[in-house]
């Protein structure tokens, strides 16, 4: 109780402090020490702040670009939080935050007059590949084959061409962008078993998780690859930016920022600054593809 | 209305040194239930959101395991996680009540020398440690060895009630010792009077005495385990399932809630079902901090 309790007083405060922050910064930052005796900062008229709030697959990106984008305009303040996809829907649409990020488009979680307020900035496409432990042989499923593990009807790895093993399941919990966006493109949208998975609550704990439990599958973003579990290829396609860009890897998603309306001033700098060819590399770099790249789209 | 109004007798004297004093800790109380009392109205709104709109049927809330807020049409059956949620505090509360007990003998009765040096210590930098480390521990350590030495998945209801076990520990644990401190030095010494060893005085004498005191001990470290989450959520394995045996991996309400509370937008059903499970947390939170006192006055009735 305490500690549920004390996390979200704490994650209130964090938000209030950033709201504050927020107004503060505005009236000072044309006077900051750092700028006042600088030619160069009086030469860019860009001040303001950028509340941004969230996704916590886009947090990586979000906050390399809020660095990068701050050193560029000591004037402006980027403040980038995580909360989770509809976090930053509810957050951007009642006007608390300049910029709500999501793994999801608008209209598949607010209702539709509400999504319809907001202004959809795809900022990049993230990859998702099916993971399984390193025991497991297998290195190739087709799209069938992954849609009978994940709703339960194949339970061992023999029948899919590996060693005499149980599979472990491991979901993320319904809610997660992640499990929509892999179940639309990798299950064709068939629903999971239930009562069968575990859940894991973040991509961190699920890399842990497949890594530590033998034969257990599950399913990452591209940027949570590290060597310690093995992405499986799908129909016989690795999962890489290449096939990706190509179409001929289904699995994958834009990434959003929405905004209430058409961005101005500020706000509109940082992500035209996120859309920019200075960036592009910071992109590729963090385990993402530049929407620039793709040769399909949705 | 006869005689002089006390406010004609406050001079600069008195707020100096006793009105401000006064009034900064009345006006601070006040404020603190007052914050109390506004979370948990706050809590009873955004909870009874989910019935009042009718989304949600209350009686399917409470008694239906089908828990599918995804699918066409949603389902929210919430008896799984609370069914999981008393498992594995009970759970937890028999195999630390034990442990926590002896600890609280030691350092009150058999040696509270080494016990205050040594034990009291311990036990407060066991509350100390966040509970984020105890479930890496518990994920890292735990499972493994559970997996390896029990079978199953090493996720389960008995990881989960061995680290809540090790976390209501203290509460456990301190409050038993202090309730056997309190207890009349006549108590001991006319038992030991009467010929009865030191350890026929603790067991007939000292611990029913002391019960009541260890039953609040005892049912505040229910509540807390009921209530903690980051720990659990780690080492259960949320499977939406009621557990049919110890290393069965299963779901706790606390665990629902933080893990789908971020990415669910607000004013929507499913997010109003997570508000309806954190109030029923509260709810049974208050019933057991109620329990708690209602121990504790029978105590000092007698």
């Amino acid at each position: 109780m305490n500690t549920r309790r004390t996390l979200s007083i704490v994650s209130v405060l964090a938000v209030a402090v950033a709201v504050v922050l927020a107004g503060c910064a505005a009236p000072t930052a044309t006077t900051a020490p750092t700028g006042s005796n600088d030619p160069s900062a009086t030469s860019g008229p860009l001040t303001g702040t950028v509340l941004a709030v969230g996704s916590s697959a886009l947090q990586p990106l979000a906050q390399k670009a809020a660095e990068l984008f701050m050193v560029a305009h000591s004037g402006v303040t980027v403040t980038v939080q995580g909360g989770g996809s509809g976090t930053g829907l509810t957050q951007v649409s009642t006007g608390n935050a300049d910029i709500g990020n999501s793994d999801l488009y608008a209209e598949d979680k607010l209702d539709a007059a509400t999504a319809a307020t907001l202004v959809d900035h795809k900022v990049c496409v993230v990859g998702f590949a099916a993971v399984v432990h390193k025991d497991v042989a297998v290195t190739d499923l087709t799209q069938a084959q992954l849609i009978d593990i994940f709703t339960g009807r194949i339970t061992n790895w023999k029948d899919v061409g590996g060693a005499d093993e149980a599979i472990v399941l491991i979901n993320r919990p319904a809610s997660s962008g992640t499990r929509a966006t892999f179940k639309k493109h990798a299950l064709a949208g068939a629903d999971e078993a239930t009562g069968v998975a575990l859940t894991e609550d973040s991509s961190g704990t699920v890399r842990s998780t497949v890594a530590g439990t033998p034969g257990a599958i599950s399913y990452l973003a591209l940027s949570y690859l590290d060597g310690s579990v093995n992405a499986l290829s799908l129909d016989g396609n690795a999962a890489n930016p290449e096939n990706i860009a190509s179409g001929k890897y289904p699995v994958w998603s834009y990434e959003h920022m929405y905004t209430k309306g058409e961005p101005a001033g500020a706000v509109k700098a940082f992500l035209d600054y996120l859309a920019g060819d200075v960036f592009k590399s910071s992109i590729s770099d963090l385990g993402y593809i530049p929407v620039s790249d793709m040769k399909v789209s949705r | 209305m006869a005689g002089k109004s006390p406010i004609g007798r406050i001079n600069a004297y008195y707020w100096k040194h006793e009105g401000l004093g006064r009034a900064l800790a009345t006006a601070l109380g006040f404020l603190l239930a007052g914050i109390t009392l506004a979370l948990i109205g706050f809590l009873a709104v955004k909870g009874l959101a989910a019935f009042t709109t009718g989304r949600v049927p209350f009686l399917a809330f409470l008694f239906s395991t089908k828990w599918a807020p995804d699918s066409d049409p949603p389902a929210f059956g919430i008896l799984v996680f609370l069914v999981g949620s008393v498992l594995l505090s009970l759970l937890a509360i028999a195999i630390s009540t034990p442990f926590s007990l002896a600890t609280a003998l030691f350092i009150a009765e058999i040696s509270p020398k080494a016990g205050r040096r040594i034990l009291q210590p311990a036990i407060e930098i066991f509350v100390g440690i966040p509970s984020v480390v105890y479930g890496w521990i518990g994920l890292s350590v735990l499972v493994p060895f559970i997996r390896k030495a029990f079978g199953g998945l090493g996720f389960s209801l008995l990881s989960g009630a061995l680290v809540l076990a090790v976390m209501v520990f203290p509460t456990i644990a301190s409050l038993s010792a202090d309730a056997i401190r309190a207890l009349p030095a006549e108590y001991r010494e006319g038992s030991l009077a009467l010929g009865a060893t030191r350890w026929q005085t603790i067991r007939r004498v000292l611990l029913p005495a002391a019960l009541p005191g260890i039953l609040t001990g005892v049912v505040l470290g229910l509540a807390r385990a009921f209530g903690e989450a980051l720990a659990v959520q780690m080492v259960i394995g949320n499977r939406v399932r009621i557990p049919g045996r110890l290393t069965d991996a299963m779901a706790n309400l606390t665990s629902l809630i933080t893990m789908d509370m971020g990415n669910t937008v607000m004013g929507t059903p499913w997010n109003d079902a997570l508000w309806s499970m954190a109030l029923i947390l509260l709810l049974l939170s208050c019933g057991f901090i109620l329990l708690a006192r209602a121990a504790g006055r029978k105590g000092a009735a007698r």
